[in-house]
């Protein structure tokens, strides 16, 4: 292996996990080895959207070859039930099936092909009830999974008859399949009566708990242990727990290690998906382009079950003004139960599909008024001493220095000139430029959920060990708690060892989610180090005989005095140390200071603080066939004081294209009866290494970050998939470009149909709106 | 049995001829740097090489193992990131770790395994061409900027002076084993290299089988339960040839070996980009020109090609051999005009004159590695008087079965090419064809789409002859 040595003194860039990962030889959930016989599960699911079970035959299936048994929601022991926010989701479905893809029962077998036979066999009498897969469908038949919510600041109705401009419409955006590369699985492990699971979950407290639901055990009863996933984006947040809570199930009944890893077919078919939402706009601006008012109402696609749905909801909400001051606001939301599979959280929770919906009033009032997008997004962008709809006042607002800087750095003048110029001298082909700007919030938006817990060892030779709730998934969470350890303690990267996310070692932790990870997991691992690290300074002071005014410090594996370096190396230090019998383990905890949040007057302070960031995306759009290229995405993003740039440009490019995808290319379509007609990867696209712009410039933005971010690096997970918000509206300026008088769409995606029909003013399916 | 090299090790097996190569690798043989994500070859993280004895040395291809029948590595050496890895980090994975081209690792060792077959192919590749050998490998985390910068690197750092295997060892690139792989492939009996007569399997309607990537794409445990005959590498079957005139490609032919067919590539327009537009690099390298007419799919990329070439098949059953219009194979959806028995041998086409444009264009939701929504291919030839001479349409995507577009290509030949005569012939297309609303678009898009890339066909054919912008926006 190639470890080059890290230097204590220059922050570290990129992921400690790249060389294992080039490799091939790092350990992924189908990877471990299996234990002699073990068993191999397989679901028997809905093959409809709705309808009552009358009966179900499983006898041939149970006699078949290999099989050991049939598991139904009659063999729980526990509670029937894996719904996490709401109780409203059983793991195996009883009387009534919601969704195609439901699971229904459970076959158990030798082989994976005898389970996947037996499944094959299980026959299920179920009398069709009439299926909604439309929000607003779901709306009008009162078909809500939670309550409806509302944000209001400012007279809105008031505002609307003071402004001089007002528009209004409707707007589409659709699901998103995850398709993180590893698919959904566990693998359960009977031990002395209690049942150890190895899950693909960023969320292993979660699988914890619901498998001990199911179950009817104890939480001590259930140790769950994660090493790495094959990319989550929010898809295995809460529904990994089903499957987990299923080999539980089987392992802890029959004895015998379960194993269940989902086919990419079955992933697709079962999981749910990012929310679709329609929702209606109207937008009041004066006559210098000011937005005085706006108001929106947001149907979102819950899908049978309320999985996550009330939080995504929420998020939807605090992002619907995106990075703008709206004085008078009256937002408004329904979680609307469909027969599709559960939607769950997907990078951006809910955030992307509200901040769509001002981008499409903000762009359908620059068209009707004859000015740029940009003159509307410039002149509103957010202030410090603003304040959002929520209640929260703006602080160390980045907006504007993020855009300024995104134009002055990029030159978007000239840029503009360029796309004139190539527009007025080419027939069928046009160029678009939109600049997108972004705010997302960060912490979970229940403000119960913002803490964490961590533990370090330092072992007798020096050598330390932590371990922590975040769960490791190509987010670099593991690199950046290894970077914490080693800083605190002023000691090389190799000299710190990270385990496995493991429930019994980090308890009640929160899912690694709402981009909160690092900064929770991280401050919480900083505490437990600074403990260790009182202690050795304790010890030390006494060893040195120092007073009360010297300074001590940890650098470059040794121990400095008022910045001196001293003749006593870690090493030597922490022998001297564990002689005298000093603890040398710590249990860290970190919950988020000043934040809060009232439901019942929807106002607080729920953010720790706020991303920024401005994109500018640059399109060709081929105007004879109707297809499309990018030719540049220019990012100014704040990061803050980036810890490690490497992991964090990541993050930007990587959320830049996943955005780009679901606005563009990836359109998940579900048949009127429910049934998924995108539910293979041959035909449901995600970007592939064309898709991207063909340029990519990230500008990191010196920025002071924020207090509450660890060591002031703020968080990239989710903030930059909202840039590819930007390319629908890059598109449609091309096609404008074409054809002046499209018709007016915000149905995203964007889909060469799409744009064949906006470029020819052709009536085409799914384009009403 | 199957012999074959796994890396270093050889390996015979009883396993399956049909069964995938990836189950194989990763149950049997405990080898898991190669990852199952999509089991349809749409993602490259199984991605394995596959060498093949050509004269004295190995010429590897990467393809996708979850697809591949077992059977197609009889007396070949696959290579998988195992057997890459040398004690240290290869300059191709030092690349993906330094410029952070890896996230969450699961997509990782398929990108290195496509990268380091590059390298093989005797010739020093530069950015271009490593770049093209992962356009079949998805990545749903790092937006793939860090990986072109990799590969940057990599066409940077390679030796340049005596590029070769021996380099490649030297500079740690590949392990030293790779220096004895021709000899131990020529040790292998391999009957398909020998041309030996190829076992006749006991049933009367045995299931052919070639690349894999289509039967193991919709039917793995079918074809791994079945006596199959496979027929990738029969030498027989093999090949781009001209014969009087007449190009003859044999059924087993690869889309990369008509790719790299000189003969076969003078017949297309270099501005089509047609290999571009047809799957990706690991998919080339395993389908075959056969499958794709076979799979009899309404959109098959080739087979709307070899339409408006006025294709024959050849068609053989062990005793007899017929040869028919490809344009009469088609009965209907899915069904051809081909006794379980017979088995697609050749397709064969007069080669265009210089004075023949040919063109062929696709529309898919994604450019690349897409299914169509809608495919199209022409031959034209338009004379100086502007009568059009000759007229070959073809249309995938809006009818049941591959269509040649029999009345609007006779409604076109031998009339006055003018912009009136093309509006009539696109109408009467309309009435010629009936695609259906499914997940690749709705019919009403179908009808435009087609009618606009008829439209690029004619630019191409006959720019400044009509003005084919007066006549895109219809009505």
């Amino acid at each position: 292996m190639n470890k080059k040595a890290t230097p204590t003194t220059r922050p570290f860039s990129g992921n400690l996990d790249a060389a294992s990962h080039t490799r091939g030889q790092s350990l992924y959930l189908d990877d471990i080895p299996e234990y002699a016989g073990t068993l191999y599960a397989r679901a028997f699911s809905s093959p409809v959207a709705h309808g009552r079970i009358r009966s179900l035959d499983c006898e041939a299936a149970a006699r078949a070859e290999g099989v050991v048994r049939i598991f139904t929601w009659r063999d729980i022991p526990g509670e029937n039930q894996v719904g996490n926010i709401v109780p409203d989701e059983p793991l195996l479905a009883e009387e009534e099936a919601h969704y195609i893809g439901q699971p229904i029962a459970l076959a158990v077998a030798e082989t994976a092909e005898a389970a996947e036979a037996a499944a094959r066999q299980i026959r299920a009498d179920i009398e069709e009830l009439p299926a909604v897969t439309d929000a607003r469908e779901a709306f009008r038949r009162g078909q809500l999974l939670a309550g409806s919510r509302r944000f209001e600041m400012g007279d809105v109705e008031a505002a609307f008859a003071q402004c001089k401009y007002i528009f209004e419409g409707t707007a589409h955006t659709g699901g998103q399949e995850h398709v993180y590369l590893e698919p959904q699985g566990a693998y359960a492990l009977p031990r002395e009566g209690k049942v150890f699971i190895h899950s693909s979950t960023q969320g292993p407290t979660q699988v914890q708990r619901a498998a001990a639901r199911v179950l009817g055990v104890p939480m001590n009863q259930v140790e769950v242990d994660v090493t790495r996933i094959g990319g989550g984006f929010g898809g295995k947040e809460d529904q990994a727990s089903p499957w987990a809570a299923m080999v539980a199930l089987a392992a802890y009944i029959l004895k015998k290690p379960v194993k269940y890893i989902l086919s990419r077919h079955e992933d697709l078919l079962m999981t749910g998906k990012r929310h679709p939402y329609d929702s209606d706009y109207r937008i009041g601006l004066d006559e210098g382009l000011n937005i005085l008012a706006y108001e929106a109402t947001f149907y979102q696609n819950g899908g049978a079950a309320a999985d996550l749905s009330p939080a995504v909801l929420e998020r939807t909400l605090f992002h619907a003004t995106n990075s703008y001051y709206v004085p008078n606001a009256r937002l408004t939301a329904h979680c609307c139960r469909t027969n599709i599979a559960p939607s769950t959280a997907f990078r951006g929770f809910g955030g992307p599909q509200g901040m769509f919906v001002i981008e499409a009033a903000i762009h359908h009032a620059a068209r009707s008024l004859k000015v740029d997008a940009a003159d509307i997004q410039q002149k509103n962008l957010l202030e410090d001493g603003h304040v959002f709809p929520y209640g929260q006042v703006v602080r160390d607002s980045e907006a504007r220095r993020c855009w300024m800087e995104n134009i002055k750095r990029n030159d978007i003048a000239a840029l503009r000139d360029e796309v004139r110029q190539y527009n007025a001298s080419h027939q069928f082909s046009k160029k678009g430029l939109h600049l997108m700007p972004v705010c997302f919030g960060i912490s979970f938006t229940n403000t119960m959920m913002n803490h964490a817990r961590a533990l370090v060892h330092v072992y007798s030779d020096g050598s330390v060990g932590i371990s922590t709730g975040a769960v490791e998934m190509g987010q670099g969470a593991n690199t950046k708690m290894v970077q914490v350890a080693a800083r605190e303690f002023g000691l090389r990267l190799e000299q710190v060892r990270i385990e496995t996310t493991n429930t019994t070692r980090v308890a009640n932790t929160s899912p690694s989610a709402a981009s909160a990870t690092s900064d929770l997991n991280g401050k919480a691992l900083q505490d437990a180090c600074g403990q260790v690290r009182e202690r050795l300074f304790g010890l030390v002071r006494e060893a040195l005989g120092l007073s009360r005014e010297d300074t001590i410090g940890l650098r470059d594996n040794t121990v400095r005095v008022n910045g001196e370096e001293q003749d006593m190396s870690w090493q030597q230090l922490i022998q001297l140390a564990f002689s005298r019998r000093i603890n040398l383990s710590a249990k860290g905890h970190y919950a988020t200071p000043e934040i809060h949040f009232d439901k019942t007057t929807e106002k607080g302070h729920p953010f720790a603080y706020h991303v920024y960031g401005t994109a500018a995306l640059l399109c060709t759009v081929d105007c004879l066939r109707g297809i499309y290229s990018f030719d540049a995405a220019h990012i100014v993003h704040d990061f803050g004081s980036s810890m490690n740039e490497g992991v964090d440009l990541g993050q930007v490019e990587g959320g830049l294209a996943q955005g780009m995808g679901w606005m563009t290319m990836e359109d998940l379509q579900h048949s009127p009866e429910g049934r998924l007609l995108s539910r293979t990867l041959s035909n449901y696209k995600i970007p592939d290494l064309y898709s991207v712009p063909a340029e990519v410039t990230v500008h990191f933005l010196g920025s002071e970050g924020s207090e509450r971010a660890i060591y002031k690096s703020k968080t990239t997970g989710e903030p930059p998939l909202m840039y590819g918000i930007g390319a629908y509206f890059a598109l449609y300026g091309a096609i404008l470009a074409f054809n002046p008088e499209a018709p007016r769409l915000y149905h995203a995606p964007m889909t060469p149909e799409r744009v064949l029909g906006l470029l020819y003013g052709e009536k085409m399916r799914g384009n009403a709106g | 049995m199957i012999e074959f090299y796994l890396n270093e090790r050889k390996i015979r097996t009883d396993a399956p001829p049909g069964a995938g190569l990836l189950g194989f690798i990763r149950k049997e043989q405990g080898l898991k740097g190669a990852k199952l994500v999509c089991q349809e070859g749409e993602c490259a993280a199984c991605a394995v090489l596959v060498g093949a004895l050509k004269g004295d040395s190995v010429q590897y291809r990467s393809m996708c193992s979850c697809i591949m029948p077992l059977a197609n590595a009889q007396g070949r050496h696959v290579v998988t990131i195992e057997g890459i890895n040398g004690a240290e980090l290869t300059p191709v994975q030092q690349a993906i770790a330094d410029c952070h081209g890896s996230q969450c690792g699961f997509c990782t060792p398929g990108f290195v395994v496509s990268l380091t077959g590059t390298l093989l192919g005797g010739r020093r590749p530069g950015y271009g061409q490593l770049r093209q050998a992962i356009d079949g490998n998805i990545c749903r985390c790092t937006g793939y900027k860090s990986i072109e910068r990799a590969a940057q690197r990599i066409a940077e750092e390679l030796p340049a002076a005596d590029y070769g295997l021996e380099a490649l060892i030297r500079e740690g690139y590949l392990p030293a084993y790779f220096r004895d792989m021709a000899a131990r492939l020529a040790a292998i009996a391999d009957p398909t290299r020998q041309g030996l007569p190829e076992e006749e399997t006991a049933s009367a309607a045995p299931l052919f089988l070639g690349g894999g990537t289509d039967l193991l794409v919709q039917a793995p445990r079918k074809v791994q339960h079945s006596a199959v005959q496979p027929v990738f590498n029969q030498p027989a079957l093999k090949g781009v040839r001209e014969e009087g005139g007449r190009c003859i490609i044999g059924a087993a032919a690869t889309a990369t070996d008509l790719q790299e067919s000189e003969l076969f590539q003078s017949v297309l327009n270099p501005a089509d980009g047609f290999f571009h537009l047809l799957s990706s690099t690991p998919i080339r390298n395993m389908s075959t020109v056969g499958g794709n007419l076979i799979n009899a799919s309404p959109i098959g990329d080739f087979t709307i090609l070899f339409l408006a070439l006025d294709s024959d098949v050849r068609l053989q059953d062990g005793r007899r051999e017929r040869t028919l219009p490809l344009k009469d194979f088609y009965l209907d959806y899915k069904k051809m005009d081909r006794r379980p028995e017979e088995r697609l041998a050749a397709i064969e086409f007069d080669m265009p004159k210089k004075s023949l444009c040919f063109s062929f264009e696709k529309v898919s939701a994604r450019r690349n590695l897409d299914i169509a929504s809608v495919n199209t291919a022409a031959l034209l030839e338009i004379g100086g008087d502007g009568a059009i001479r000759t007229a070959h349409l073809s249309a995938g995507g809006v009818g049941p079965i591959p269509m040649y577009l029999r009345r609007t290509a006779a409604f076109l030949k031998g009339e006055l090419l003018d912009e009136e005569l093309l509006k009539a012939a696109l109408a009467a297309m309309q009435e010629e064809i009936a695609p259906i609303s499914d997940a690749r678009g709705s019919a009403e898009y179908k009808r435009l789409l087609l009618r606009q890339l008829v439209l690029a066909h004619f630019q191409k054919a006959a720019a400044g002859r009509v003005d084919v912008g007066s006549l895109a926006l219809p009505g």
